[in-house]
């Protein structure tokens, strides 16, 4: 467990390390194929196109709109039951609808996951990315745009 | 091809419950030892053992508890939910094949051992395919499976009065059924709309029963099993997938999310089958949630895509009057969570006519595994 209780990512692993690192600079990135330009989420050593290893990261544009949401209720991993309910939501790239991400909708960036009230969120809803810290990570979050 | 090659001839299954005393190897032990025994036979006739992957007890352990005799196949199989058919698939392969003569597969679980609730295995740091979810609070299997079920309601017009339409049917069934976990436990509508969330959309009854137990089943060759003692529930068909660009449990990246691991299953279910879904008269269909049914009734072609949860209105998975009678004895959500296992000998008893909810004439059933997960599924025939 770590020291405030969340689930973390292991900044360690080599397929999604690039990914955290941007995190850390402000910038969401999506994994790309140099050889036929497919984007890939989650990111992986291979491309299932064209089966080229070879690519590179880019910068997307951070904004998307919800395609699904959760409110989780307990019983829950003691850091998330504090919070509980709190929503989670997977949106979709404005760039490229086929990549998503799961994250959380709050209404600053480092707010708290419980501060939207649920019965507002629609899927549909625009939204943009925002930076966390969190212990050692930064964890992209998204507010309405 | 498989066709009716091999039978299931025998099964056995311990008492479900919370808390059982007994370890997973102790309680797969006496659900196998069970299932050889229905069958007839003894444990050295037994050669090849098939297994979940996720379960602490070994092949080699269980041939030194029961006795077996000389072991010439033995297989696990992965993703969790979504093995059941897929032990007893590659159970009649193997005796169909001739690696082995007489094979059992089964399913032992407790709610309590680590290796049977992944989710609660709390490593310090994520790596892998769950780093893109449980940081965000996406930690359940619950939680990973009402994300799917708020797309689907908003893609298909679907609502939490489907849900409740699963939820009963199978409710009712348990309640004929002495072994179920809920036998005594009548649940109402009103009680479903009224309970408290688990992961919204999906309330408590939404969920599967996390239950202690352990059953078996004992398969040999079509003329094998014509000299023993049970009659025969021939393996018709068998399937497994993994559909193109899945991703376990959270099935959120590729194109198209919501068509589940049940469709690439289905497509190779029914090319090995001489029945089509019209044939089928009833169906033990995997429950971990609510939403996988009409998820699944859509995957193995009862409806078409998206029509899923009005196929459940009018009591159409109720015993007896219903289209498709299904998870007649209650199913994971009302009978026991055995990760599926269960739903295959209700399969074996509904063919051998002994379900509390016997569907007449029935000559063919549906069982499938988890949806959501790399899957598998089965004809039965009697």
């Amino acid at each position: 467990m770590t020291s405030t209780g969340f689930l973390l990512p292991d900044l360690e692993d080599p397929e999604s390390a690039p990914f955290w690192e941007g995190c850390a600079r402000g910038e969401l990135l999506v994994q790309v194929c140099t050889s036929c330009g497919a984007r890939r989420m989650p990111p992986r050593p291979m491309c299932p196109r064209c089966r080229s290893v070879d690519h590179r990261w880019e910068a997307t544009s951070g904004r998307a709109t919800i395609w699904s949401f959760v409110v989780p209720h307990p019983p829950l991993l003691p850091a998330y039951q504090e919070l509980a309910p709190y929503n989670a939501i997977v949106v979709a790239l404005d760039d490229d609808s086929a990549i998503r991400f799961v994250g959380n909708l709050v209404a600053s960036p480092d707010g708290a996951i419980n501060e939207i009230d649920p019965a507002s969120i629609e899927i549909g809803d625009p939204v943009q990315v925002v930076f966390q810290q969190v212990e050692d990570v930064t964890l992209p979050r998204w507010v309405r745009a | 091809m498989l066709r009716d090659q091999t039978a299931i001839v025998g099964i056995g299954q311990t008492a479900f419950g919370k808390g059982l005393p007994d370890s997973e190897l102790s309680l797969a032990c006496q659900a196998i030892s069970a299932a050889i025994d229905d069958a007839g036979l003894e444990p050295a006739a037994v050669d090849g053992l098939a297994m979940f992957s996720m379960e602490d007890g070994r092949e080699v352990e269980v041939a030194r508890n029961v006795g077996l005799g000389d072991v010439t196949f033995f297989s696990q199989i992965g993703y969790g939910g979504g093995a059941g058919c897929g032990t007893v698939g590659h159970a009649a392969m193997a005796v169909a094949t001739g690696q082995c003569e007489v094979a059992v597969a089964w399913r032992a679980r407790k709610r309590a051992a680590k290796a049977s609730r992944p989710w609660a295995q709390v490593s310090s740091r994520i790596s892998g395919h769950w780093q893109w979810s449980r940081p965000f609070g996406v930690l359940r299997p619950v939680d990973e499976i009402a994300m799917l079920t708020r797309r689907y309601m908003h893609e298909f017009g679907a609502t939490r009065e489907h849900l409740a339409n699963v939820a009963l049917a199978f409710r009712k069934h348990a309640n004929r059924n002495p072994a179920a976990t809920m036998h005594d436990k009548p649940l109402s509508r009103e009680q479903y709309l009224d309970a408290r969330w688990i992961s919204e959309p999906l309330c408590l009854f939404d969920n599967c029963l996390e239950t202690d137990g352990a059953l078996a089943v004992v398969i040999t060759s079509a003329a094998r099993a014509a000299d023993l003692r049970n009659p025969p529930v021939y393996v018709h068909a068998f399937a497994q997938s993994i559909p193109q660009q899945h991703q376990v449990m959270t099935n959120y990246f590729c194109d198209d999310p919501l068509l589940g691991p049940s469709h690439a299953c289905a497509a190779r279910l029914w090319a090995q089958a001489e029945v089509t879904p019209r044939d089928v008269p009833v169906a033990q269909i995997y429950d971990a949630f609510s939403p996988l049914i009409p998820l699944s009734l859509e995957g193995y072609g009862f409806c078409a895509r998206g029509e899923g949860a009005a196929f459940t209105d009018d009591g159409a998975l109720e015993w007896p009057d219903g289209r498709l009678p299904t998870n007649t004895s209650g199913g994971g959500m009302s009978e026991a969570y055995v990760h599926g296992f269960n739903l295959v000998l209700e399969g074996v008893r509904q063919m051998r006519g002994t379900s509390s909810s016997q569907v007449d004439g029935a000559e063919v059933c549906l069982v499938t595994s988890g949806e959501g997960v790399p899957t598998s599924a089965l004809l039965l025939r009697r």
